[in-house]
């Protein structure tokens, strides 16, 4: 089968998008989205992380011994990861010290390092691209989705960036009741499981 | 001394680091469903993060510190955590066999464990001092283990249950892990 650029883009919106299909990188999935705010944030500079490490290591991958290639990789990846920290710093600080911890830890998301072992590390340079920036939008939209939904029913606000509220249930219905356990630790988990239902429903395996 | 065991309670339950924190999350989908691999995961979790926690905080306060290097934190971290690995693991091969036989196959998983890498920054977040450091880095390593075992079991009952097809494997997991997050959730307030 010959490979396309437009296929290896598309693939991570929908037919691998990740965490629904491929069950990885939860922790962030599970641990930011407590805003649809956060969500695009975490997913945005999970892409960027990941173009850069895909591009990075698939113009290295002839150089690179295969013995040590997980450890070159985890270097690379946690340079970009480095710039992103300071670049967040730089211009979106409120959003750095929301998400906390969660930016250093992309460095250990495995989607970051399993697109480098699977994919950058076999393919060509615009192929790999691609692939990270499909994965990486496909990401973003999925942490999106999931904040929208918790945020909309825990909290009755909608967040989409630079802490505006899009929508505000609380001041429409006064009667609304946020259902804050969605918000919550426990909600994280069950609120994942649940989506991940629907994507099985939805899906053919 | 009082302290300290109020660190250890606040580690393990209040802020357990998989239920509350939501940090190494995939092996605890990935090495839950059979109780012996998620007590294997545990042991090799505690083993590795005790001794992350001590020399992340050294080279941060001794190196990275006076080198006014902060900014290097996460590559520096990374890469003590990845070598550390690779020593335990060539360490063990040669003198424990036994322990490295029950370890084997998950200790090079450890390296990208958000779990050990997690616990090392919020450890150096929290300004604790080398004793605390190290008090806390194995509290939150028992807690990442009690909760993994704890879900191992419930995991397995599951297998024998009827589960409605979409909901199937991580969903169902996932749905489960949520209440059992839920009941570490009562431990807040206690400290």
């Amino acid at each position: 089968m010959a490979k396309s650029i437009s296929h290896e883009f598309v693939k991570g919106l929908w037919q691998e998008i990740p965490p629904f299909r491929l069950v990885l990188g939860l922790c962030p999935t599970l641990g930011v989205t407590t805003k649809m705010e956060y969500g695009i944030g975490m997913g945005l500079a999970t892409t960027f992380v990941l173009v850069g490490s895909n591009v990075l290591v698939s113009m290295l991958r002839n150089v690179i011994p295969s013995k040590v290639r997980i450890a070159c990789y985890i270097v690379i990846i946690a340079t970009f990861v480095t710039v992103v920290e300071l670049l967040m710093q730089a211009f979106t600080y409120n959003l750095f010290l929301t998400l906390g911890i969660f930016i250093p830890l992309i460095v250990v998301n495995c989607i970051v390092l399993g697109r480098a072992e699977a994919f950058a590390s076999k393919n060509g340079v615009a192929l790999s691209t691609a692939d990270g920036l499909g994965i990486g939008i496909g990401y973003t939209l999925a942490l999106a989705t999931l904040g929208a939904f918790r945020e909309i029913l825990g909290a009755g606000t909608l967040t989409v960036w630079g802490g505006q509220k899009v929508l505000d249930l609380v001041a429409t219905f006064p009667d609304f009741q946020p259902f804050k356990f969605v918000v919550q630790a426990p909600g994280a988990f069950v609120c994942l499981g649940l989506m991940l239902c629907l994507m099985n429903m939805t899906g053919k395996k | 001394m009082g302290d300290y065991i109020v660190l250890i309670i606040s580690c393990i339950f209040v802020n357990n680091i998989l239920l509350a924190q939501f940090l190494g999350n995939c092996p605890f989908l990935g090495t839950s469903k059979k109780m012996e691999t998620a007590v294997g995961m545990a042991m090799a979790v505690i083993f590795v993060l005790v001794m992350a926690g001590a020399i992340t905080w050294l080279v941060f306060t001794f190196l990275l510190v006076p080198l006014d290097l902060t900014y290097m934190r996460t590559i520096a971290f990374i890469l003590v955590i990845a070598a550390l690995v690779q020593f335990v693991e060539m360490f063990l091969k040669k003198s424990i066999p036994a322990l490295y036989a029950g370890l084997g196959i998950f200790l090079p998983l450890i390296t990208t464990n958000c779990a050990v890498l997690g616990a090392c920054v919020v450890i150096i977040d929290k300004e604790y001092n080398f004793m605390q450091a190290l008090v806390a880095s194995f509290a939150y390593a028992a807690g990442f283990g009690l909760a993994l075992v704890l879900f191992a079991g419930v995991r397995e009952r599951i297998l024998l249950a009827r589960v409605p097809r979409p909901l199937q494997d991580t969903s169902i997991a996932l749905v489960t892990a949520g209440i059992l997050s839920l009941t570490f959730y009562a431990f807040r307030g206690m400290v």
